[in-house]
């Protein structure tokens, strides 16, 4: 039987892995490649480089907390800052379906502009590309991003025994979005988490914060982000499900509509993993940030080596978290 | 949500748990959660880790995809694969397969098949496709045939000439009825389905479980309604009493939803019905009454007879799954051919599903 591309291929979940591993990076291959991380860092003449790449097709394009504008700024600011890399230059390309209002044009690009410029990196290139209506729907964007690397990072370098921190509230971006998009009643108060991490970043690096590695939680939320890096460490990980930030609005939603919170994207999360000495030091300084008021270390890196997923659950019981498998929510980025 | 989470503190939780590993301390007992959304619940919460190995919690049949026979789903696919034809049904049907294609496989190679969250959304795309057949697959048990029933209604008051319901509707009480009678399962009592008790009531299962004198509580489900039931059939099973239970008073009523009640009576006929896994159980299907064989695609294409004789062997174990015979890691293709992307059988597809809550938890 002919196989065919599926929405569950990008999902941000286990088939996407296969997909990236089977079609693209065996094509591409080479020593960047084959690390698979949101970015690859190379060396150029003085200094050590990170270069990352990102499409936003998010469905609706304006949502609570956001729109596709900041959304790509702060994706691959963000993809940026989870390698340690001071954001330097973007560029940004748009495919636009014909018949398009240039005023949702015109305030995705200003949304765009101001983002770019609150975290002082310019956007220095881009391109346009027009196409009739219906081969695209409304806007899609992709950015790239270049940043100086200050720290390198590696999940090889996680510890048995360091903490897990998150730096505020799960699941607030693609609960937002489902919400917009479904037009839920109270839609309103679920608003995305989409913000820029490499502030709260620099600050973790300028204390001389002893941290091992991150990740953003993006598609597949903390389930795929700690299962990715339980599986490219080797160590296993626990969760503690009652230490895990979110707000009363999300969890009620996701309640109701029996989504896991812990499988659902973030767009301004950040799992850093800290050396055991220096976790609280670390939540202190996060805490003391607006943004990450609700910032919580939830876990902790195991002696044991087999690269799995505990989480202690509210109930008292223990279970693994295993890698989102479905399409929950498709163009939610 | 503090209504939720006071059946969720790990106190009392905990303290519960303790209560039932002393009361179990004699010998094993044997309790089926017949719903899907209990075994999964179970396995969210991690609720296996917190009892004694004396306590065997025994996946039932409780999952509408999964108990869905292969040749209903083929059915689907041939009525899928008529160009004029467009398939509405949940979105869970679409990922089961049957001889290793599903409905989405179809739909990526151009079938006309649409993922629906209500049956009244149905209504919707049969008036906007005038020229098209729209084929309902109505899946599910007392929980979804009141809105399939609601779906014949309207589309029988408003005329509406395309529309056409395939049912596979079940109802519960008649497998309880085989499930508790089968030796070899040897059950001690039933976690009873909130949500189908939400429509039958306490009094639904009333008849059965005289004829079958097995401890019974109607369950909600979060961890602590799910503990405080595995107590009581736990307690009433050491003396040998038959009780049957509401434990979800919060939503259940003794006599259930009499207008929802009174909605399958008047749409459905009870029959004789095939279960993947449990074969032909007698009385159990509902299908739609005489008044509206207009809108019954069983008279309008023709499919094959859902007899069970048509079974082909996917090498997948799901009969014993679901029948509680054996967990899914006793299945040679649990994990490794067969994983909630790729999924051999249908217990591996829902949430609901036994192999994905065990997949995704163990």
């Amino acid at each position: 039987m002919k196989e065919h591309i599926s929405l569950s291929h990008g999902s941000g979940g286990a088939l996407t892995q296969k997909l990236i591993r089977e079609i693209f990076a065996s094509a591409f291959d080479n020593a960047y490649l084959r690390k698979l991380d949101d970015a690859s860092v190379v060396e150029l003449r003085g200094g050590r480089y990170a270069m990352t790449t990102d499409s936003f097709v998010v469905d609706p394009i304006f949502f609570p907390g956001g729109d596709i504008g900041k959304l790509a700024v702060c994706g691959t600011v963000n993809d940026l800052a989870s390698c340690a890399a001071e954001p330097r230059y973007l560029s940004a390309s748009f495919v636009i379906e014909e018949g398009l209002p240039f005023d949702i044009l015109e305030s995705v690009v200003s949304s765009m502009a101001q983002e770019a410029r609150q975290q002082y990196v310019p956007i220095i290139t881009g391109d346009t590309k027009v196409v009739p209506r219906g081969k695209a729907d409304k806007l899609f964007i992709n950015t790239t991003g270049i940043g100086l690397v200050h720290k390198t990072l590696e999940a090889g370098m996680i510890r048995p025994g360091d903490k897990i921190l998150i730096n505020g509230p799960v699941a607030q971006h693609g609960v937002s979005v489902l919400a917009a998009r479904q037009g839920f009643e109270g839609g309103k108060s679920l608003k995305s988490d989409c913000k820029s991490l490499w502030p709260i970043v620099k600050l973790l690096l300028q204390e001389d914060i002893d941290l091992r590695f991150m990740r953003d939680p993006t598609r597949g939320g903390v389930s795929a982000a700690a299962n990715e890096i339980a599986q490219s460490s080797g160590l296993s990980l626990v969760l503690t499900e009652q230490k895990v930030p979110i707000t009363a609005s999300c969890k009620s939603f996701c309640e109701i509509l029996g989504l896991e919170p812990l499988d659902i994207a973030n767009e301004g999360k950040m799992l850093f993993f800290i050396g055991a000495r220096d976790a609280h030091r670390a939540l202190r300084i996060l805490k003391s940030v607006p943004s990450c008021r609700r910032a919580s270390v939830i876990g902790d890196v195991l002696p044991e080596r087999k690269g799995k997923v505990y989480l202690k659950t509210t109930a008292g019981g223990s279970r693994i978290l295993g890698m989102p498998v479905a399409e929950a929510l498709p163009r939610i980025c | 949500m503090k209504y939720v989470d006071d059946f969720r503190g790990a106190e009392a939780c905990l303290a519960m748990a303790r209560r039932i590993n002393a009361a179990a301390a004699d010998r094993s007992y044997r309790i089926m959660e017949v719903c899907g959304t209990h075994t999964a619940a179970i396995r969210r919460f991690g609720i296996p880790a917190m009892l004694s190995g004396r306590i065997r919690l025994i996946s039932g049949p409780g999952c509408p995809v999964c108990v869905t026979s292969d040749v209903y789903l083929r059915n689907a696919f041939r009525m899928a694969a008529d160009k004029n034809v467009t398939i509405a049904t949940y979105p869970d049907m679409l990922r089961v397969p049957a001889d290793g294609v599903s409905l989405q496989d179809l739909r990526a190679r151009g079938a006309d098949v649409r993922g629906v969250n209500s049956a009244l959304e149905v209504l919707e795309i049969a008036r906007e496709l005038k020229g098209r057949t729209v084929v309902f697959l109505a899946v599910g048990f007392e929980t979804t045939a009141p809105a399939t029933a609601i779906l014949a209604q309207r589309a029988r008051r408003e005329k509406i000439k395309n529309l056409k319901i395939y049912s596979a509707h079940k109802t519960i009480p008649p497998a309880l009825l085989s499930l508790g009678r089968d030796k070899q399962l040897c059950l001690d009592g039933f976690l009873l389905p909130g949500h189908v008790s939400v429509v039958i009531g306490v009094q639904g299962y009333r008849r059965v479980m005289r004829s079958l004198r097995l401890p019974a509580v109607v369950t909600g489900f979060e961890p602590l309604d799910v503990l405080s039931a595995i107590l009581t059939i736990v307690d009433a099973a050491r003396h040998r009493r038959v009780v049957l239970e509401n434990g979800y008073s919060r939503v259940v009523r003794s006599c259930g939803n009499p207008k929802a009640k009174s909605l399958l009576k008047e749409v459905f006929v009870s029959k004789d019905s095939l279960w993947r896994g449990l074969g032909v159980i007698p009385d159990s299907g509902l299908f739609l009454h005489k008044p509206y064989d207009s809108l019954d695609a069983r008279r309008t294409f023709s499919l094959r007879e859902e007899d069970g004789h048509q079974a082909r062997s996917s090498g997948c174990r799901c009969a014993g799954v679901l029948t509680g015979r054996i967990e899914p890691p006793a299945c040679r293709h649990f994990g490794k051919q067969c994983t909630p992307q790729r999924p051999l059988g249908p217990c591996m597809v829902s949430r609901e599903g036994t192999c994905r809550a065990f997949f995704e938890t163990l």
